[in-house]
C-alpha cells in the first residue's frame, strides 16, 4: 500500500486538521506515514498545502515527486489545480467546489470548473453546503475529507477515531458535527457519477 | 517502545528533553518556533523542572543558555538561521569560553526564503566558530541528535551546533523514543578561568580549541550520522547532506546504484571523502543550502578535471530548497509521466487578516503621508511587513529585526523628512530599543510607530516582553513624555489617529506613537478558551 496525497488550500480552511486525522488514521492503521507542512507567512490568506505520504514500507522523502501523486484533496477548487504537475496519469483530483475569492482579478469561476471537468478523475463538492447541513461550515473541511475518504487507502472506522481523537479537545458538539460532515461528504463521493 | 508522530522541530524537542535538558531558550522564527512550543507544552515545563519562557531576542537567549551550561546543566538555544546573525557574538565566544554542561545552538535554516529575507547557511558558521555540527537527516535523527550532541558538547567541551532546514523542521513522521535520562547537577566550572575571556586567557582557550580540532574531525568520521553507502555504478559518486539524502533514497527508491555518501556531522568527514573520490569517476554533492562542501573540494583553482559536479557548476540550481525532482533531474533519471501545470493560475499572496490593527494604523499613516511625498516609512520584520503590498503599500524598507528605527534614523541625519519608522512591539524590544537610544541622544527628527498587537504575531501568537511595557520602556530610554502618544487603531478613530500622527511627524524631534490593539487572530483565539473554562 503506498499513497501519495497533496492537500492544498488557503490558510484559515482547516487544511492542517485534515492533515493531522489523516496521520493519526494512517497511524492507528500501523502505516509509515511522512506529512510536510508550510508554517508561518502562509498563513495569513496565502496559499497552503501539504504533502501526506502513506505506505506500509518505510518512506524515504518529506516531499511527494512530480507525476507520482495518487490524490490531491482541496479545499478551494483554484488551489486544487495549483499542483497539477504533481498528480499522476490517472490519480485522483477531489476539491470543494466553492471559491475563495481573496485575490483580483480571480479566474472565472466557469473557466477553474472547466480545468477540473477536462481531468479524467475528478470530484467536484459543494462542500460548504453539505457542512451548514452538518451543523456548522466550519466542519467543511472534514466534508472535503470524507469526499476524498474513498480515494486514501484508509478504511472509513480509521478516520473516524482519527476525528474523534484529533477534535476531542475541542468539546463533543464539534467531534459529533465533524463526524457529521466526514459522512455527508463521503456519501457525495460514493453517489457521485463519474466517479472511477 | 514508545512512538510518536512528530515534527522534526518537535523530534528535536523531544529528544532534548529525553536528554536531560534543563533549559530551552529562544526567540520565536519560522521554521524553528514548534522547538520551544513543544518544550513548553511538556510535562516537564508544567512540573517547572525545564525553563523555557521565550526569551527578547537571539543573542541574550544563547547568553542565557551559555549561563545555564556554566552552571553544569543541559541547555540549548533555538533560533532560525537569521537569528544566528543576532547571537553570532556569544556563539563565537562560546566556542573559546567552552561548554561546561553540555550546550546545543539549534538553527533551523530557511532555503527558498518560505519566511525569511535570505537563505543563509548556519554551516558556514560553524567554520568561523570552530564548533561541530550535526545535521539530522530525518525526523527520527531529530530525535536521536540532541542526545548524541549533549554527549558530544561535553565530551569535547564546546558547543555543538544542530542544523535543521525547513522541510525537516515542518515534516512529520513517526520516531521512536529511547532512554531517558536526568538532568545534569549544578556544577559550575572548576577551571575559574574558562569563562573570563581575558587576551591572555582567551589565547589559551583559542590555542586549545585549535587544539580539539583533530578529535572533532575525528568524531565526525566515526559518527553514527556519517554513513558510506558502497554502490556497484562508479563512474559518479554521490554526496548527499541532511535532508537531501532522503531525495536521493527516494528516487532511487532506496538502493542507489552508486556509492553514496551520506554527511550529517561536521567538520566534513575528510576520510570519508577521500574514498569516494578514490573510488569513482565522478561526484556529484546535493547539499540543502549552500555549496559548502562543494566550494571547499573545489577551492580557490576550481575543479581543473570538471569531476565535481553541484550547485556551483549548474548540474543543481545555484539557490533554493531541494526537492526529488531537482535531484532526479541532476542524476539524469527520466521526469515521471504527470499532468502540466494549469494555465489559469494566479498567485495568492499572504495578507494581513481582516480586522487586523496594522491595517488600521497603515490607513492613518498613509492619510498623513499623502502630504509629505519626499517622507519615507522604513518598516521592519513582523506581519506588518505585509503593509508593503497592495491595497496598504505603506512602508519603503524591511531589512531585518531593528532596521526600521536606525535607518529612519540615518536617512534622517542625511536630510530626509519626515522619516518614519514603523515597527511590532516584539521586533521593537528584540532589537529596536537601541536604536531609539540613539534617535534620543540627537533627539533626532525621527517618529517611531510601534504597532503594539500584544503578541508576536507572524510565528503563530507567542507571549512578547514588550507587553504591557512600551510605554515604561520609551520614557525610560529617554523620550519626553508629551512625545509617546497612544492610539487605538480602529475605523472609528481614524481622524483622531491622522490627526495625532500628522503633529507627531511635524514635531522636529524623537517621537513615539504606540498603537496598541490585539491582534485579532489572538482576540478570537482568546474568546474561545475563555468560552470553554
Amino acid at each position: 500500500m503506498k499513497k501519495d496525497i497533496i492537500l492544498a488550500g488557503v490558510g484559515g480552511q482547516g487544511l492542517l486538521s485534515i492533515a493531522a486525522v489523516i496521520g493519526e488514521a494512517a497511524l492507528r492503521s500501523g502505516l509509515f506515514i511522512k506529512q510536510a507542512e508550510v508554517h508561518g507567512m502562509a498563513q495569513r490568506g496565502g496559499v497552503v498545502q501539504s504533502h501526506v505520504r502513506l505506505s506500509d514500507r518505510p518512506i524515504h522523502s518529506d516531499l511527494i515527486r512530480a507525476g507520482s501523486c495518487d490524490l490531491i484533496l482541496a479545499t478551494e477548487p483554484l488551489e486544487a489545480l495549483r499542483y497539477l504537475e504533481f498528480l499522476k496519469t490517472g490519480g485522483m483530483l477531489v476539491t470543494n467546489s466553492v471559491p475563495f475569492k481573496n485575490v483580483d482579478p480571480y479566474p472565472q469561476d466557469e473557466e477553474i470548473e472547466a480545468r477540473i471537468e477536462a481531468l479524467p478523475h475528478h470530484l467536484l463538492i459543494d462542500a460548504v453546503t453539505l457542512a451548514t447541513q452538518a451543523g456548522s461550515v466550519r466542519c467543511a473541511n472534514m466534508v472535503v475529507l470524507g469526499a476524498g475518504s474513498p480515494f486514501i487507502g484508509l478504511s472509513e472506522e480509521s478516520l473516524q477515531a482519527a476525528i474523534e481523537q484529533v477534535f476531542s479537545g475541542k468539546g463533543a458538539k464539534v467531534v459529533e458535527t465533524s463526524l457529521v460532515g466526514f459522512s455527508l461528504g463521503r456519501e457525495a463521493a460514493l453517489n457521485a457519477t463519474g466517479v472511477n | 517502545m514508545t512512538t510518536k508522530l512528530l515534527l522534526g522541530d518537535e523530534a528535536l524537542a523531544q529528544g532534548a528533553l529525553d536528554a536531560g535538558l534543563s533549559g530551552a531558550y529562544a526567540y520565536p522564527g519560522t521554521p524553528s518556533t514548534e522547538i520551544t512550543e513543544y518544550i513548553q507544552r511538556s510535562v516537564q515545563a508544567k512540573s517547572g523542572d525545564v525553563h523555557c519562557r521565550w526569551s527578547t531576542n537571539e543573542k541574550v537567549a544563547l547568553e542565557e543558555a551559555i549561563g545555564m551550561s556554566y552552571a553544569g546543566k543541559r541547555a540549548m538555544v533555538s533560533m532560525k538561521h537569521v537569528g544566528l546573525n543576532v547571537a553570532a557574538d556569544p556563539f563565537v565566544n562560546a566556542a573559546i569560553a567552552g561548554a561546561n554542561g553540555g550546550l546545543l545552538i539549534n538553527v533551523a535554516d530557511d532555503p527558498s526564503m518560505h519566511s525569511s529575507q535570505n537563505e543563509q547557511d548556519s554551516r558556514l558558521y560553524t567554520d568561523l566558530a570552530l564548533v561541530p555540527c550535526v545535521e539530522p537527516s530525518n525526523q527520527q535523527e531529530a530525535y536521536d541528535a540532541p542526545a548524541y550532541a549533549f554527549d558530544l558538547s561535553e565530551r569535547v567541551n564546546i558547543p555543538v551546533l544542530i542544523r535543521l532546514t525547513t522541510r525537516l523542521a515542518h515534516s512529520r513522521s513517526v520516531v521512536k523514543l529511547g532512554q531517558k535520562r536526568g538532568v545534569n547537577k549544578l556544577a559550575p566550572p572548576t577551571d575559574l578561568r574558562q569563562f573570563i575571556l581575558l587576551p591572555a586567557n582567551a589565547r589559551e582557550s583559542y590555542r586549545n580549541l585549535i587544539a580539539r580540532q583533530p578529535q572533532l574531525l575525528a568524531e565526525s568520521e566515526s559518527s553514527p550520522f556519517n554513513r558510506y553507502q558502497d554502490g556497484v555504478d562508479k563512474t559518479c559518486g554521490i554526496i548527499a547532506t541532511g535532508i537531501a539524502y532522503n531525495y536521493v533514497q527516494e528516487v532511487y527508491d532506496g538502493i542507489s546504484p552508486h556509492p553514496l555518501l551520506k554527511i550529517s556531522q561536521y567538520p566534513i568527514p575528510v576520510a570519508l571523502l577521500r574514498r569516494l573520490f578514490a573510488e569513482c569517476d565522478d561526484v556529484i554533492l546535493f547539499e540543502e543550502g549552500y555549496p559548502f562542501i562543494e566550494g571547499k573540494l573545489r577551492g580557490l583553482l576550481g575543479d581543473r578535471e570538471g569531476s565535481i559536479h553541484g550547485r556551483l557548476d549548474g548540474t543543481v540550481p545555484r539557490t533554493g530548497e531541494l526537492n526529488p525532482e531537482i535531484v532526479a533531474h541532476a542524476l539524469g533519471l527520466p521526469r515521471m509521466d504527470g499532468l502540466p501545470q494549469s494555465d489559469i493560475l494566479v498567485r495568492r499572496p499572504p495578507a494581513l487578516c481582516p480586522g487586523c490593527p496594522h491595517a488600521d494604523t497603515y490607513r492613518a499613516l498613509n492619510a498623513v503621508m499623502e502630504r509629505y511625498p519626499q517622507g519615507r516609512v522604513f518598516s521592519d520584520i513582523g506581519c506588518y511587513t505585509l503593509g508593503a503590498l497592495p491595497p496598504h503599500e505603506a512602508i519603503d524598507t524591511c531589512l531585518e529585526m531593528g532596521a526600521s528605527i536606525t535607518m529612519a534614523k540615518g536617512a534622517s541625519d542625511a536630510g530626509l523628512a519626515p522619516a518614519v519608522a514603523v515597527i511590532g512591539d516584539s521586533t521593537f524590544t528584540h532589537s529596536g530599543m537601541t536604536g531609539l537610544l540613539d534617535c534620543v541622544s540627537e533627539d533626532a527628527p525621527v517618529t517611531i510607530i510601534i504597532l503594539d498587537n500584544l503578541t508576536v504575531a507572524m510565528t503563530g501568537g507567542q507571549e512578547s516582553n514588550a507587553t504591557n511595557r512600551l510605554a515604561a520602556i520609551c520614557g525610560g530610554l529617554g523620550v519626553s513624555e508629551e512625545h509617546i502618544k497612544m492610539i487605538v487603531p480602529l475605523p472609528k478613530n481614524h481622524e483622531q489617529n491622522v490627526a495625532v500622527i500628522a503633529r507627531e511627524l511635524a514635531h522636529q524631534g524623537t517621537s513615539v506613537i504606540i498603537a496598541v490593539r490585539e491582534c485579532v487572530q489572538m482576540l478570537r483565539r482568546h474568546a474561545r478558551k475563555g468560552g470553554e473554562e
